[in-house]
């Protein structure tokens, strides 16, 4: 083995590691992908929705062969308190196309797929091998090693093995996250019927939606629930970052129990049968949490580099994009026989000129301003909920008493000026 | 009319799941003595496989590295840094099938 060298090793076969070992292979380069699981995707766990355009790039015309659930046609956003919810949402049949701008997905199907394409494209698989450190030479990086002693070498090697990546740390990059920079994950697969599932969720054919819910669910914690729509599964889940797990002390798995309880949620779900349950780890501390993204023979791409935007729900296409872009990077080092930092500078200049760090940018300070705040995730929900359980009853009292009894409600929770500042400050934070 | 299931526990969602343990942990709490003066032991409710246990008669943290789901929470979830959690060894630990 040891006189083995290939072009690029890549550690870690999710979304960012295949789109690296694709774009890289198809130039004709001799890769390397390394996967700790069983299979590609066994220790993978994702809501899971994938962005089309960002797959697109990769594997053009992916939606006749990939495995996908269902085509996005509504986005919900429920704002909720312990029984009653503001339901917003869009929903529309121009989303219904070929392809669709979002899908659902069943996490491990789709990375056996999307792995395979990479094998398709002269990638060299190998599951089973769980990297544990890198090789170093003169300062630079130029292989991994595994758990069992096993030595690959490698021009350069790239990063991709997600949020509990050990690389990063063993080249000195970061030193581990902290407890504030991530949240963490539980879902649930839901089996039900196919009929069942489009009754309820009012879908025609192989449509789908999302629902993400923020509120009581949470029990004051930082995070939102989510309900998602798969071919004959429903996705359940809830994250919270993991300091607040931390503080209060409750259970994750109590928790998600009590959302599939909650009168909103209980009837969507009724009459289905839990098949899988599974938790993980997401980056939350974005842009101010980055590690540098590269160093002399090595680069970092996708959740390793704390590539999320929560405020959109995207990750697995940041992964994506910045996959292809470390690959792109990789071969145009090659050209100039160069695989420092300073060639390898190039991975950072495309992620700036792209979505992945103009978006991870501009939402770099929300989740530090909804953390000063906290009451934002409590108060307003109740708020939102009062004030429209007010607007719609009807009881006798004439309208304009209503509407008082909104204001008053609201000065006394939160006053106006200090809503001004609210918004004020989320505005700053978003643009 | 229609019948309300019993909530499945821990344990038996833990049952659907498919695991290949290793003879050895993946996992290690570093000092027992720490653990002593940790008021609220967030591994032991933080941990969505319940993998750590506060055993009151022997005074320390029981690990149960067999039901681990490799989240990556634990090295977090420790105030003092006491646990030491690696990957398993290549091809070991969880297999999702949905993920």
């Amino acid at each position: 083995m040891p006189d083995d060298k290939f072009d690029s090793i890549i550690v870690g076969a999710g979304p960012a590691g295949v789109a690296a070992a694709i774009t890289m292979a198809r130039a004709g380069l001799n890769v390397a992908l390394l996967e700790r699981g069983e299979y590609a995707g066994a220790k993978n766990v994702q809501g899971a929705v994938l962005y089309s355009k960002m797959l697109e790039e990769i594997v053009p015309e992916f939606w006749k062969e990939a495995p996908l659930e269902r085509a996005i046609v509504e986005e919900r956003l429920w704002i909720m308190t312990k029984d009653s919810a503001v339901l917003t949402g869009y929903k529309s049949a121009k989303y219904d196309t070929q392809p669709a701008n979002c899908y659902t997905i069943i996490r491990v199907e789709f990375d056996k797929w999307f792995a395979k394409k990479a094998e398709e494209a002269g990638v060299s698989l190998l599951t089973g091998v769980t990297v544990d450190d890198v090789l170093k030479k003169n300062g630079a990086v130029v292989g991994v090693k595994s758990t069992e002693g096993d030595q690959l070498f490698a021009d350069v090697v790239i990063a991709c093995d997600g949020v509990n990546s050990i690389l990063a740390q063993k080249t000195g990059l970061h030193r581990e996250w902290k407890s504030y920079e991530v949240a963490l994950g539980v879902k649930e697969i839901l089996a039900l019927p196919r009929e069942k599932i489009q009754d309820r969720f009012a879908l025609e054919g192989d449509q789908g939606s999302t629902t993400e819910m923020l509120g009581d669910v949470t029990k004051g914690m930082m995070g939102y629930a989510f309900l998602y729509t798969n071919k004959e599964t429903l996705s359940l889940g809830v994250g919270c970052a993991l300091d607040d797990f931390q503080r209060t002390n409750i259970k994750p798995y109590d928790l998600l129990e009590e959302i599939k309880r909650h009168p909103l949620i209980r009837p969507l779900i009724a009459g289905s049968k839990s098949v899988e349950y599974s938790a993980h780890l997401i980056p939350e501390g974005g842009y101010n949490s980055m590690p540098p993204l590269y160093t002399d023979g090595m680069l970092l791409a996708g959740d390793a580099a704390q590539m999320i935007n929560p405020t959109h729900r995207e990750g697995s296409n940041l992964a994506m994009a910045s996959g292809r872009m470390a690959g792109e990077t990789v071969i145009e080092a090659k050209k100039r026989k160069s695989f420092t930092a300073r060639s390898l500078g190039l991975y950072r200049k495309k992620l700036e000129d792209s979505f992945v760090l103009k978006d991870m940018e501009d939402h770099k300070d929300i989740e530090d301003k909804v953390r000063k705040n906290r009451e934002i995730l409590t108060v307003y929900p109740a708020l939102a909920c009062e004030a429209a359980h007010e607007y719609f009853l009807v009881d006798g009292m004439p309208k304009r008493d209503h509407q008082r009894r909104i204001i008053r409600r609201i000065r006394r929770e939160r006053g106006i000026f200090r809503m001004i500042k609210d918004a004020m400050s989320l505005r700053h934070a978003i643009g | 009319m229609s019948e309300e299931t019993k909530p499945m526990t821990l344990e038996e969602k833990l049952g659907l799941l498919s695991y290949k343990n290793d003879h050895q942990s993946h996992i290690k709490v570093l000092d027992a003595e720490v653990c002593l003066g940790c008021a609220n032991k967030p591994c032991v409710t933080g941990c969505p496989a319940g993998v750590y246990t506060w055993d009151a008669a022997q005074s320390k943290i029981i690990v149960s590295y067999e039901n681990c789901i490799e989240c990556g929470a634990a090295r977090m979830l420790c105030p003092y840094n006491n646990i030491e959690w690696h990957p398993p060894r290549g091809g070991f630990g969880v297999s999702y099938k949905y993920g």
